[in-house]
């Protein structure tokens, strides 16, 4: 299926509204709300869900639990200062947060990086992937009452990324490692084996991980056919990221917007044809494994060089008059910032465009007619994290 | 069969359990308080100012220069400039902090005082039991608290601290060499002052601003 195929097919009207349930018998609505401090919200988010019995009739989510004014700090702040409080937005990939700003001030003042930052990018990038799908596995599998297993065995792996994570940058999750025009330290051959070291693991792990959960018979019954979110609706609401790709539609940042040096590397993207919660956990687990490969390859062709841009000002400088939109693919979607400078030294205007809360805004549609446990589930397949919904 | 998966699930956490008795890499924890698995080179957690010498006063490096207090994102450093100046390594006389304090509860360890400072002053310590009783003052540091020599800088990062002294050592060379070239220069002049040549003005001492470092 196509992107402008769907796009242009005829609908009938309504077609994106989430359908009206209506309750089945005269019964009262049992109105529940499920958080801000309940154990599947990742956090602090809060579902106002109407029940007939165990279907969910109406679903209204309410964030903002965790607002902590990110844009409007970053608009009084120099360039730089920034940087440190992108890592607290999606704090389990703090360095995919880290690219795409760097991505947004590059664009903004022309800055160029030189190969090996990008090759260094690339590798953080996709190890955060790995750590980010992984974990996310994990946590579905305890939101179906796999109180732990599978999600230690993500974190026992996450654990040796984090470690390389902290010899080359200092700290295991707040990395605050790249700069604009390249990256902070460079990596030591001894860092560069290690992670080869690591690397080499990794699809051992995403094997055991597979053979663990992928053909369990009450994963199948509670994820087959749940959730089901129609690519049209998934294209018309912005949906990015593995969400978008389990819908069947073929988008991944990068392959279609090229940037960084994502077209030297070898890798394909994994699409869902049934939609539903299972294709979600799927299509994690085969990111998973792509991302492996392309951390494989950056590894072996990384090159000797620089790491910043010998031109670059890490502060103190004032970018044209002029506007920036940076993305990457994130590893839970399209991470966005949108940056107006008037020339000061801090940005005029300053937008995260978040995929999780984006992705949130679907929940509804998702939900509808579901019984109440299957909502913690859908929730859960759409990953997110609630330092980025809420900012 | 159904159940297939579940047993294959169930052989694959066997394997784990089993693994965990036989295979150091498998057990991946330690009892923190008895057992510490020691700590990464580059780690960071807090800043603290880098003084040479035995004298903590003397050999402070920070200038006062207050580029780190505005630099910081959380504003968690507050800086008073002294009245009076003191010789530092190079001894040029320079401004020193009369008060230099970092609230570590507000303080997020992002390093970015480290990587603005052009005097190498202040470095990431690696101390992390910091808990104490007294919620306010007990955070709080002063520029004595702060203070740790340049040995516990060699000790906690060996490498970077190895790059850090000879870059000094470096810009000392450099500077002694440039302030005896000057000193020449003007004995020449002194020594032959008729002569039309035109010796540029003698500089005792050369400026030491050094070009910001990009990493620290």
């Amino acid at each position: 299926m196509t992107l402008s195929h769907l796009l242009h097919e005829k609908k009938p009207a309504g077609w994106n509204r989430p359908p009206v349930m209506e309750p089945d018998g005269d019964a009262e609505l049992l109105e529940v709300a499920m958080g801000p401090h309940h154990p599947s919200t990742h956090g602090v988010f809060r579902m106002d869900v109407a029940l007939d019995g165990e279907r969910v009739i109406r679903l209204k989510p309410v964030f903002g639990y965790l607002h902590r004014n990110h844009e409007k700090l970053a608009e009084g702040m120099t360039y730089l200062g920034s940087m440190p409080f992108t890592d607290r937005l999606d704090y389990i990939c703090s360095l995919t947060n880290n690219w795409a700003y760097a991505l947004a001030v590059e664009k903004l003042t022309g800055q160029e990086v030189p190969e090996r930052a990008e090759y260094l990018r690339v590798i953080l990038g996709e190890l955060t992937r790995i750590v980010n799908h992984s974990s996310s596995i994990g946590f579905l599998a305890q939101e179906m009452g796999a109180s732990g297993t599978p999600l230690m065995y993500a974190f026992r792996e996450r654990e040796k990324i984090l470690d390389l994570f902290e010899s080359l940058t200092g700290s295991r999750m707040m990395c605050n490692y790249m700069r604009f025009g390249g990256c902070r330290v460079d990596a030591s051959p001894a860092w560069l084996d290690a992670a080869s070291k690591v690397v080499t693991g990794l699809p051992g792990f995403a094997d055991e991980f597979e053979q663990l959960l992928g053909s369990n018979e009450i994963l199948m019954a509670r994820c087959q056919g749940v959730g089901i979110l129609r690519p049209e609706l998934a294209i018309n609401a912005g949906i990015t990221g593995p969400m978008l790709r389990a819908s069947g539609v073929n988008y991944d940042i990068r392959k279609v917007d090229h940037y960084g040096i994502y077209d030297r590397f070898n890798f394909r993207v994994p699409l869902g044809d049934h939609w539903d919660v299972y294709d979600r956990f799927m299509i994690r687990l085969l990111e998973l494994r792509e991302s492996i490969k392309i951390v494989e390859q950056a590894l072996k062709d990384i090159p000797a060089g620089p790491i910043m841009d010998s031109k670059a000002k890490i502060r103190g400088f004032r970018p044209k008059p002029g506007e920036a939109y940076g993305r990457i693919e994130g590893p839970k979607g399209e991470l966005g910032f949108y940056l107006i400078s008037d020339g000061g030294p801090n940005p005029y205007r300053y937008r995260v465009r978040p995929p999780s809360l984006i992705n949130l805004t679907i929940l509804e549609d998702m939900c509808l007619g579901s019984n109440v446990a299957d909502v913690v589930l859908i929730f859960g397949s759409v990953d997110i994290v609630l330092g980025e919904v809420d900012r | 069969m159904l159940g297939e998966g579940i047993l294959k699930g169930l052989a694959e956490t066997a394997r784990n359990f089993v693994g965990s008795y036989v295979s150091k890499e498998r057990m991946t924890t330690v009892q923190y308080p008895e057992e510490r698995i020691a700590p990464i080179e580059a780690t960071r957690d807090f800043p603290f100012l880098v003084y040479d010498g035995g004298d903590w006063q003397a050999g402070m490096r920070c200038v006062a220069c207050q580029i780190c207090e505005k630099e910081c994102p959380p504003k968690c450093i507050y800086i008073e400039k002294s009245k009076d100046k003191k010789p530092d390594a190079l001894g040029k006389p320079q401004f020193y902090p009369a008060k230099f304090d970092i609230d570590i509860s507000v303080c997020m360890s992002c390093q970015i005082c480290v990587e603005v400072c052009p005097f190498e002053a202040i470095k990431m310590d690696t101390e992390f039991e910091l808990s104490t009783t007294d919620r306010f003052g007990g955070l709080l540091l002063d520029r004595h608290q702060l203070a740790k020599s340049n040995q516990h800088y060699h000790h906690i990062h060996p490498t970077e601290a190895a790059e850090v002294d000879a870059r000094l050592a470096g810009e000392k060379a450099k500077t002694n060499a440039k302030a005896k070239a000057a000193a020449d220069a003007a004995a020449a002049k002194s020594a032959a002052p008729d002569t039309k040549a035109v010796a540029p003005p003698a500089k005792v001492v050369a400026p030491v601003v050094k070009p910001e470092s990009q990493e620290a």
